[in-house]
């Protein structure tokens, strides 16, 4: 009996000889137990080695294998074959990135987004490490928790058509990240992110799709984080407004 | 919004197709919500104009309300009240994301705070209802 296989149609572009990218058809054993990233992975030792595709951890965590699996953002590593078969899978870029070859993007941007936000604990001033740790209690916690769980898979980015439209936005997971500090009670560095989340391609550029939040694998919601940071916003500029000498955090 | 973004040589820049928002069910849904501002701003103007024809008179009143018993005009104001309770309803579903309320060091459940913007659009349009429809 001839082995059962499933289609994948696999987007190619090399640099310096393409000027846009292709289609390859692949057929591929089809295994119950295989993610699209088992497929690729296939390809690539048994098919044609030239494939060219991130991926690390094959458990969901590490956020390298984000691609385009029939139109929808994905981690390769979590999307069954047998949710696709007998149909074929067409494997894809991640959307509104630029292409560096085959399914690899450049996330140079995002990274430069990221900076941006300064995601990481500002202190006004640093107390000595003999008066030990900045305790928190779970409600303190559970104020950032959610937000912090992001693994930057970029999937968020591919979803989101404002920024497909105007690359500019600083976009839902860096925006996500600045929340995450924000809403940290250890953290004092709001004043040095509100400028860049209330810039014009800050969180007024999200119109509120939604979709970033739809695809996240890891139940962040950045949607909400940006729409918190809105309100957050608004209210400053509310009591900048009222108070003008006093108002501001 | 801007989408200037230097180029970098070797790299292969998608671009967006004009029909983006039909490849996924949630950007049609967000697309109608958008529209929904269009119908709405026309309903607007057509208030603002009776309410102007108010101001003038009885007959102009009656000539505006004369020419909005056309079918034309109906259709129109039901398709902008159904566009309307879509754009309601889809954003109160979202105000428990957006809104956290906490009491002391626990959360108010987002289901509590849907509930209470649909709560209170029930009171005000029966308020608003029995003000001028019952009392007129």
């Amino acid at each position: 009996m001839s082995e059962e296989t499933i289609t994948l149609e696999v987007t190619r572009y090399r640099p310096g000889h393409d000027t846009e990218p292709r289609t390859e058809s692949f057929s591929v054993p089809y295994r119950k137990d295989w993610v699209v990233l088992d497929a690729l992975n296939h390809i690539k030792d048994r098919v044609d080695g030239s494939l060219t595709y991130r991926w690390s951890c094959r458990m969901g965590v590490c956020g390298s294998c984000g691609m385009m699996v029939n139109g929808v953002p994905k981690l390769t590593c979590s999307a069954f074959l047998r949710d696709y078969h007998p149909g074929s899978i067409r494997v894809e870029p991640l959307a509104n990135f630029p292409v560096i070859r085959d399914l690899v993007v450049d996330l140079d941007d995002f990274m430069e987004k990221l900076r941006r936000v300064k995601p990481w604990l500002i202190r006004e001033t640093e107390k000595p490490v003999s008066e030990g740790e900045y305790r928190q209690t779970p409600a303190q916690l559970e104020a950032f928790k959610q937000f912090s769980m992001c693994i930057n898979c970029m999937l968020c980015y591919a979803a989101c058509p404002v920024y497909g439209l105007a690359p500019a936005f600083v976009g839902p997971a860096a925006i996500a990240l600045a929340h995450r500090y924000n809403m940290d009670s250890r953290d004092e560095g709001y004043r040095f992110r509100e400028p860049v989340l209330n810039d014009s391609v800050g969180v007024w550029d999200c119109t509120f799709v939604g979709e970033c939040s739809v695809v996240c694998p890891k139940h962040v919601d950045p949607a909400a984080a940006i729409q918190r940071s809105k309100v957050a916003g608004a209210k400053d500029w509310a009591m900048s407004m009222l108070m003008p000498w006093g108002g501001k955090k | 919004m801007s989408d200037a973004r230097p180029q970098r040589p070797g790299l292969y820049y998608p671009k967006m197709r004009t029909t983006w928002w039909l490849s996924r069910p949630g950007y049609v849904r967000f697309m109608i919500r958008e529209a929904t501002s269009v119908f709405i701003a026309i309903f607007l103007i057509e208030f603002l104009v009776l309410v102007h024809a108010v101001a003038q008179g009885p007959d102009a009143y009656a000539a505006v309300v004369g020419r909005l018993a056309s079918p034309g005009w109906i259709v129109f104001n039901v398709v902008a009240l159904l566009f309307a309770l879509y754009h309601t309803v889809t954003w109160f579903l979202l105000t428990g994301v957006v809104q956290v309320v906490r009491i002391g060091d626990q959360q108010v459940p987002p289901a509590l705070i849907v509930a209470g913007a649909f709560g209170a659009w029930v009171v005000v349009s029966l308020f608003l209802l029995y003000w001028i429809v019952v009392r007129s």
